[in-house]
């Protein structure tokens, strides 16, 4: 279902945490909310959750205003960063937990978890407690549960925040093509732009309580609005008041009109993409970043010095 | 530059060796020393435990069938006993429930309310363990005594709470009540909120949430709770003595009969009642014990 908020603000004492905010979520849509830490998406995905009350403004759920309805009645599955498991339930009773209160039938709730712990992949510890699941495993049981009670919205918060590096990639994964198959409409926090470009359908950049811009990641990423979003979303030079992207930068084996000169300081290569940190003429420090072949065509070498050609930079108003 | 920065790195170094080496045999000396220590402090310890805590146990075990199982049958036997022992289950049984209900709510409040004046109510609860037991008694009779302030709407009801169980049970409530509150605070904090709201969003009414979640995951600070309520139940003298009037075989709990056998020279029957009193403590204690490390033996067997 479509989520919409309108005006929203929240101060927590004299902190603004919120301030009229205004964001729209199209029905079945999967969604990132990107910012800092204290940049206020929490307290959006918990307002909308119903975990915590705006102090203005409203939010609706497929139309109706659930501004005032507590959170067990909006129909929302909520995954929690640290994933709040029941430590003295089963797997198998966590995931149960919102058919058990519901008074459903037996026969039903066996059936549901186990299709849920095949979704997840949990099928083999249905048994198994709480502290015998890895980060990872927790994370699945989270979502499972959430999910157990068909939500019309599934709201995770920081989803992958607490997990290393390679299971975190994986479950990206997972969870975009799990979205594919459930198509609910669902709402992530997360502070990682990679994280956010890689899964989401649409990113909702937030800075201090306000949206700074939302769209697509390709929207995003090509043309920011402001400063803040060129500088959260992607790799960025800064040149005085002006931004350069380093893929934008060309370096040339010989000098042509419209290029200077760099002194090549460093080269760094990580694999597919090679980094050169190089220093203008008048001092300033920028870094190119190439493909491997490129950096081998121009046999690249530190304290050599080429020609480099600037991109036109992009400038935002203050 | 760099080699002489070599050079001026090394005289320090060799001249360390020499403190160094002080240093390891001053090290096992230290060692010495603590292991000393240590042993100094756990014999004091358990000095202190003997003296004050395992000797005159033991000696009631002892003093209590000095005489072989007669005596001890015929005390047991005694009517004025039989009647204290009953009125002191009875009192627990009353006032442990009382004060866990009270003790849970409380913790709740002052855990998760957000309310002016939390502190204060956070320092009420402990005055319970800041008064002397008699004060309280004497404040109780006070209060709910025939010329206390609720005297007259007491007497016209036909309500009698000084002299008789509603007062033994209200001072042993009293003087119990801040333990279970005391020792589910810290679990309920350690706890967290989380569960707790992923329950509300999975639909759980704040019932449910509180039976399933929330008591569950306090249930180990509870459960020590009670048994300290219960132990200061069985236990209290003070208080009880000052409101029950002392009545035997009415209003005398098992403590009262002790100090009574005890002040009449019938030395068997209050070695006698003593030894239950600690049997009973003793059993609250094993049976709490039972509880968790049965359920714990069962969730590391999966």
């Amino acid at each position: 279902m479509a989520i919409e908020v309108q005006s929203v603000g929240k101060r927590f004492g004299t902190f603004t945490a919120l301030d009229d905010v205004n964001i729209r979520v199209g029905d079945g849509a999967l969604t990132a909310l990107l910012g800092p830490s204290g940049s206020g998406k929490s307290t959006l995905l918990r307002i909308i959750a119903g975990l915590e009350e705006p102090d203005e403004g409203t939010v609706t759920i497929g139309g109706a205003d659930v501004t005032s309805v507590p959170a067990r009645d909006r129909g929302v599955g909520f995954v929690f960063q640290h994933y709040a498991p029941f430590k003295h339930m089963t797997v198998a009773n966590n995931v149960a937990f919102g058919l058990t209160v519901r008074r459903r039938p037996r026969a039903e709730i066996q059936e549901r978890v186990k299709e849920l712990l095949a979704l997840v992949r949990l099928d083999g510890l249905a048994d198994r407690y709480p502290s015998q699941l890895s980060g990872g495993q927790l994370q699945r049981m989270a979502l499972a549960r959430a999910l157990a009670v068909q939500p019309d919205v599934l709201l995770l918060d920081e989803p992958f925040g607490a997990l290393d590096a390679q299971v975190r990639a994986e479950l990206r994964a997972w969870l975009r093509r799990l979205h594919d198959e459930i198509h609910v409409t669902t709402i992530f926090v997360t502070h990682d732009q990679e994280e956010a470009m890689e899964v989401a359908e649409q990113i909702v950049v937030m800075h201090e309580g306000r949206i700074e811009q939302a769209g697509t990641p390709r929207e995003l990423y090509e043309s920011p609005r402001n400063e803040f979003v060129m500088t959260f979303i992607g790799p960025v030079n800064r040149l005085g008041d002006a931004f350069v992207r380093p893929h934008d930068i060309q370096l040339l084996s010989e000098a042509s009109p419209g290029s200077t000169e760099a002194l090549v300081q460093r080269i760094v290569h990580l694999g597919f993409e090679v980094r050169v940190e190089l220093t203008l003429p008048d001092g300033r420090e920028i870094w190119a970043q190439l493909t491997r072949e490129e950096a081998q065509a121009l046999e690249l070498a530190e304290g050599q010095i080429l020609s480099v050609r600037l991109p036109a930079p992009r400038e935002f108003a203050a | 530059m760099s080699s002489s920065g070599a050079g001026a790195l090394a005289p320090p170094g060799s001249a360390a060796l020499a403190p160094r080496g002080a240093t390891s045999g001053s090290t096992r000396a230290d060692r010495r020393r603590a292991r000393a220590r240590r042993l100094g402090v756990r014999t004091i310890a358990l000095g202190y435990l003997a003296l004050l805590l395992l000797a005159p146990v033991a000696m009631i075990f002892y003093r209590t069938f000095e005489h072989g199982l007669g005596p001890v049958l015929d005390a047991l036997g005694e009517p004025n006993f039989q009647k204290a022992f009953w009125l002191s289950i009875e009192v627990v049984l009353i006032a442990v429930p009382l004060n866990t209900a009270f003790g849970i709510g409380m913790a709740l409040l002052l855990e998760r309310g957000r309310f002016k004046g939390k502190a204060l109510l956070g320092m009420l609860i402990d005055l319970p363990f800041a008064i002397s037991p008699v004060v309280v008694g004497l404040a109780l009779v006070l209060v709910y005594g025939k010329t206390g302030w609720l005297g007259d709407w007491l007497t016209e009801h036909g309500i009698q709470v000084i002299f008789s169980v509603p007062g033994i049970v209200l001072a042993t409530a009293v003087v119990s009540l801040p333990f279970v509150a005391r020792e589910t605070i810290p679990v309920l904090h350690e706890l967290g909120t989380d569960a707790e709201q992923a329950a509300a969003t999975l639909g759980a009414s704040g019932w449910q949430t509180f039976w399933r979640v929330t008591l569950p995951g306090i249930r180990w600070g509870v459960v020590y709770g009670v048994v300290l309520t219960t132990a200061r139940a069985l236990g209290e003298f003070g208080a009880v003595s000052v409101v029950s009037g002392r009545i035997q075989g009415q209003t005398q709990t098992l403590p009262l009969y002790v100090q009574d056998r005890f002040e009449n020279f019938d030395i068997t029957g209050a070695y006698v009642a003593s030894l239950v009193l600690a049997l009973l403590a003793l059993g609250t204690l094993l049976a709490m014990n039972l509880l968790t490390r049965r359920t714990r033996a069962a969730k590391a067997a999966i």
